[in-house]
């Protein structure tokens, strides 16, 4: 026979304000299988969890219902309370008296009544629970990063710092990411490089980190501590091992044409590559693209000049599987491109740059090596115009957001342009300066006031090409909305920041939400920055948001954290409301048909298939299986059964229903 | 192959030589126009700065007649009426409550189940792909293409080519031979109904246009608004005399080209209607003039 204990509380006035509390404990006394009723002014304080406690011993309680507040507050503050007093956890509930009825109904007769409802429902669900127990999952105490941007560094070393291994995996040829690219960095000017490459360096070498560039996620499988990852290493054409980055081979290589992806478009590369001299690894890929021995099928001069014979022109990609425990995804950001702005003639002609590419111009290992020389003839440009929120903060273009670091970095190209250009002249027109930083609003009024950039409030309508010169015209709105027009002889675009292309498909292969511009999605806009929704993978730099270098690095170390966290145990404790699928004695095994419905709606992939053999090893029946670490207990499955073999622990069939009945 | 037409009230008028001119090239192409039955005006500049309830209600009379006629798509040449039609269909499709309005104040169900087709969208129609016309006489010159602003605005609603820098009339002229020229003042107003009002304004903006035109060798303004050509053609004077310099380029609908073309006589296609007379500048060899304008800059550069 059932024995349930139920208590209800007053929390202050917030139940007892509207709800007569006595009437209540009065009437679930008379419950049947209710063998206890009482209440209490706050039965989440030590007093009230004692008296919890003792009546389970005293009266040998076999369930608990607490009438309180919801569920999300204080389940876990009596379940503990339960198990301290030797009661299964699952044996207790909660009947929500607050959020439900009592702070969302007028004080009445009616408000009570529904109160007396709500703990009936729970009495006859808790009178049908069963002790169910924490599912145990290990933890691979290997974390996976994705992108090596700073970011990601950052991630990687912290984590491996802590002790744990950690994967890297970058996609392109070296480590770096943007950051790499950047000349210098606001608000101090230190050269990007400079204290980047330490960093990466720091990577290489570590013992703990595992680094695999021209490298791309393929798969993900599994859940928090037990993922399995399938990684591509796509054929880098040079035996890593061998190579010794001499660099004869991309000096020998005949393709010297092709535009640089590192230098934005502004320099040129060889189809044998390594992006840039402080690459980590320093060993070269070979475009296949531009390959001429993949064109044509004849060339191989960098395999004859190669003294270590590193050259590998039949290499395959390959796939690696590695097991890990959690994920951070740090794969960065990319900037809106020239077919967005056809009214500024950014791609038609070639002296309207982006932000990137000014950086590069400006950058001492830069393809002009750090001197501002326009790209269509080489040039010094006497005046800039310099052009903030191109594409953020503009509906039109399907941006509504701001991309963050525009103003900050704006200003500083108008700050290292006018160092290096001392007589130039740079415009900068902007809608608002948005510096909220650490010495950003100073920053910025130093290339105001003491740098000389002149700052216009107002958007530029169009740029056009007349005899030789940009012309920009846009508007001044401090002036009365002046329209202003300035010849320029280079313009520069802060382009908004957006996704990386195929951040939609790495969300997918992750599972992890991402929002309507293809920015993965943080579990708790405040509370959980760097979680998503699906346990096990932590989001860390400009993959989530737009962000500035100090702001990706806290996020990344944050992620560390969370990682390192994780690993800080060899087992997971999950709780165990989950489908499972029933077993009965022979000859019937299971009412399940193995007609895997089931398998194809399981949003988590958690259906598996379970053979049941005889003693001989003949197989006698296929049934559907859960699998406890992936399932999230959604009772999708529970719907659709049709033989209604599969049922949702602690959420039974036979529960819901008798909590109607009880009705 | 069948389109349902609106001409409007310029096609009929003041842009007499673009319905005459569009007749002839869709009967060339064997393409058949039938007219809404019974239209009206589309309301135009004055109902929606008058009366918005009158402004939807004119469209989604004939957008009902065009439905009840049982036409897919209507071309609109007039790109006010064009965006006029857009608008109204756009609100009342958004709109519900509005549309059971207008519903009964047009004594119709609107449905607004027709696809719109500005005169760029019909020529593309009408010459495209699988065209069975053919260039006789290519119209070898350089063309400015002029959008205007009804053509490509809201971009939201009229969902046609980039708002900013359209593209769709210059692939048109390049494939009648000509050599439509990158310039800024695609979209820049000419003034628009001003005309009468504000005559002033009109020359200054269209002079704008023109200069620029001119400045980068056109030969041609193609337009496709019969509004920008009145401004563009009809107030040549008033802009000649703000201005005060001459202009002797032609301006000419995109029909009218694409009708030289095809071989079809400047009388057909109504050229002398135009008030600036369609003459092009005599060529002895191709791109003669272009040197001749750049001549003093590079005989400049090759003595240094």
């Amino acid at each position: 026979m059932a024995r349930i204990g139920v208590f209800i509380c007053h929390c202050g006035e917030n139940i007892a304000g509207t709800v007569d509390v006595f009437k209540v404990a009065e009437a679930a006394g008379k419950f049947p299988g209710v063998v206890h009723s009482v209440e209490y002014k706050y039965m989440c304080s030590d007093p009230g969890q004692t008296m919890i406690k003792d009546a389970i011993k005293e009266k040998k309680l076999t369930g608990v219902v607490v009438a309180a507040c919801s569920p999300r507050m204080h389940e876990p503050t009596f379940r503990r309370a339960c198990a301290e007093a030797g009661l299964n956890p699952f044996l207790c509930e909660m009947a929500n008296i607050r959020e439900h009825c009592s702070w969302v109904h007028e004080k009445g007769e009616a408000t009570t009544q529904k109160a007396i409802e709500l703990i009936r429902i729970m009495v006859e669900k808790v009178k049908r629970n069963k002790p169910l127990y924490s599912i145990k999952v290990p933890v691979t105490k290997t974390a996976l990063v994705l992108g090596g941007g700073i970011a990601g560094i950052q991630a990687a070393l912290d984590i491996a710092n802590a002790g744990h291994q950690v994967i890297l995996v970058e996609r392109s040829p070296s480590i770096g990411g943007h950051m790499l690219q950047l000349s210098e960095t606001f608000p101090t000017l230190d050269c990007s490089q400079c204290i980047l490459t330490p960093r990466m360096v720091e990577v290489a070498q570590h013992p703990k980190i595992t680094l695999y560039t021209y490298s791309e996620l393929e798969s993900l499988d599994g859940f928090i501590g037990n993922f399995k990852a399938r990684i591509r290493r796509k054929a880098r054409g040079v035996d890593e091992k061998l190579c010794t980055g001499c660099g004869v081979c991309i000096q020998k290589c005949p393709q010297k044409k092709i535009p640089s992806e590192f230098d934005a478009g502004m320099g040129k590369r060889t189809a044998i590559y390594v992006p840039c001299p402080q690459s980590v690894p320093n060993q070269p890929v070979i475009d296949r693209e531009h390959c001429t021995y993949y064109i044509k099928g004849k060339c191989k001069i960098c395999e004859k000049f190669c003294e270590r014979k590193a050259i590998r022109l039949d290499q395959q990609d390959e796939i690696i599987e590695v097991n890990v425990g959690a994920v951070v995804a740090a794969t960065g950001f990319d900037i809106l491109h020239s077919k967005d702005f056809p009214e500024y003639g950014y791609g038609k002609y070639p002296d309207v740059i982006d932000g990137l590419q000014f950086e590069r111009l400006a950058s001492a290992s830069g393809p002009t090596l750090g001197a501002i020389k326009r790209p269509s003839d080489g040039k010094e440009p006497e005046t800039v115009v310099f052009i903030a929120c191109a594409g953020s903060r503009d509906d039109a273009k399907g941006i509504p957001y701001c991309s963050k670091i525009c103003c900050m970095y704006t200003a500083k190209h108008a700050m290292l342009y006018k160092h290096k250009v001392h007589n130039g002249k740079a415009y900068v027109f902007y809608m608002d300066i948005r510096a909220g930083g650490k010495n950003y609003e100073e920053f910025v009024r130093r290339a105001i006031e003491e740098d000389g950039a002149v700052y216009l409030r107002g958007r530029v309508s169009r740029i056009y090409e007349e005899d030789g010169k940009l012309i920009v015209k846009g508007v001044d709105t401090l002036l009365g909305a002046q329209p202003v027009e300035i010849k320029a002889d280079m313009v520069v675009l802060a382009t908004a920041i957006v996704a990386n292309q195929d951040a939609e498909s790495l969300a997918q292969k992750l599972r992890v939400s991402y929002d309507p511009y293809h920015f993965l999605s943080e579990a708790h806009p405040k509370l959980r920055p760097v979680e998503t929704n699906t346990a096990g993978i932590f989001l860390a730099g400009a993959c989530q948001a737009p962000k500035d270098i100090p702001e990706a690095v806290a996020q990344a170390s944050g992620a560390a954290a969370k990682v390192a966290g994780l690993f800080s145990s060899s087992e997971l404790s999950r709780e165990p409301v989950i489908a499972v699928v029933n077993r009965l004695p022979p000859p019937v095994f299971s009412t399940c048909t193995g007609c895997f419905l089931c398998e194809k709606a399981c949003p988590y992939q958690a259906i598996e298939r379970e053979e049941i053999k005889d003693r001989k090893g003949n197989v006698i029946k296929v049934v559907a299986k859960v699998n406890p670490g992936l399932c999230q207990g959604c009772g999708t499955c529970v719907a659709l059964c049709r033989v209604k073999a599969i049922d949702l622990q602690g959420f039974t069939n036979e529960q819901v229903y008798c909590e109607l009945m009880a009705l | 192959m069948k389109l349902g037409y609106f001409p409007g009230c310029s096609l009929l008028g003041s842009a007499r030589e673009l319905e005459e001119s569009l007749m002839l090239v869709a009967k060339k192409a064997g393409m058949e126009l039938t007219t809404i039955p019974d239209w009206n005006c589309c309301g135009s500049t004055a109902a929606h700065n008058l009366n918005h309830l009158l402004s939807v209600s004119l469209p989604a009379r004939i957008l009902a007649l065009a439905d009840k006629a049982g036409m897919k798509e209507v071309l609109v040449p007039c790109s006010a009426c064009y965006n006029r039609l857009a608008m109204a269909q756009y609100e009342l499709l958004e709109n519900p409550d509005l549309k059971k309005e207008v519903s009964e104040i047009i004594e119709m169900d609107f449905e607004g189940t027709a696809k719109l087709l500005n005169v760029v969208e019909g020529m593309e129609k009408i010459f495209g792909e699988d065209s069975v016309l053919k260039v006789e006489k290519p119209f070898e010159h350089k063309v400015a293409c002029y959008y205007g602003c009804l053509l490509v605005r809201p971009a939201k609603v009229l969902k046609f080519d980039r708002p900013e820098d359209p593209q769709s009339m210059d692939r048109l002229m390049k494939k009648i031979g000509a050599d439509p020229i990158d310039w800024p003042d695609k979209v820049e107003c000419c003034g628009a109904g001003l005309s009468v009002s504000r005559t002033d304004l009109v020359a200054k903006l269209s002079g704008k246009i023109l200069e620029s035109a001119v400045k980068r060798g056109a030969e041609a303004i193609i337009v496709a608004c019969p509004m920008c050509h009145s401004n563009l053609d009809m107030r040549r004077e008033n802009i000649e005399k703000a201005a005060g310099k001459k202009y002797s380029i032609p301006v000419l609908y995109l029909t009218e080209a694409i009708g030289l073309a095809l071989g079809l006589s400047e009388k057909e296609l109504g050229l002398h209607r135009h008030l600036v007379p369609v003459v092009f500048p005599i060529r002895e060899k191709k791109a003669e003039p272009e040197k001749a304008e750049s001549a003093e800059e590079s005989a400049g550069a090759v003595e240094e």
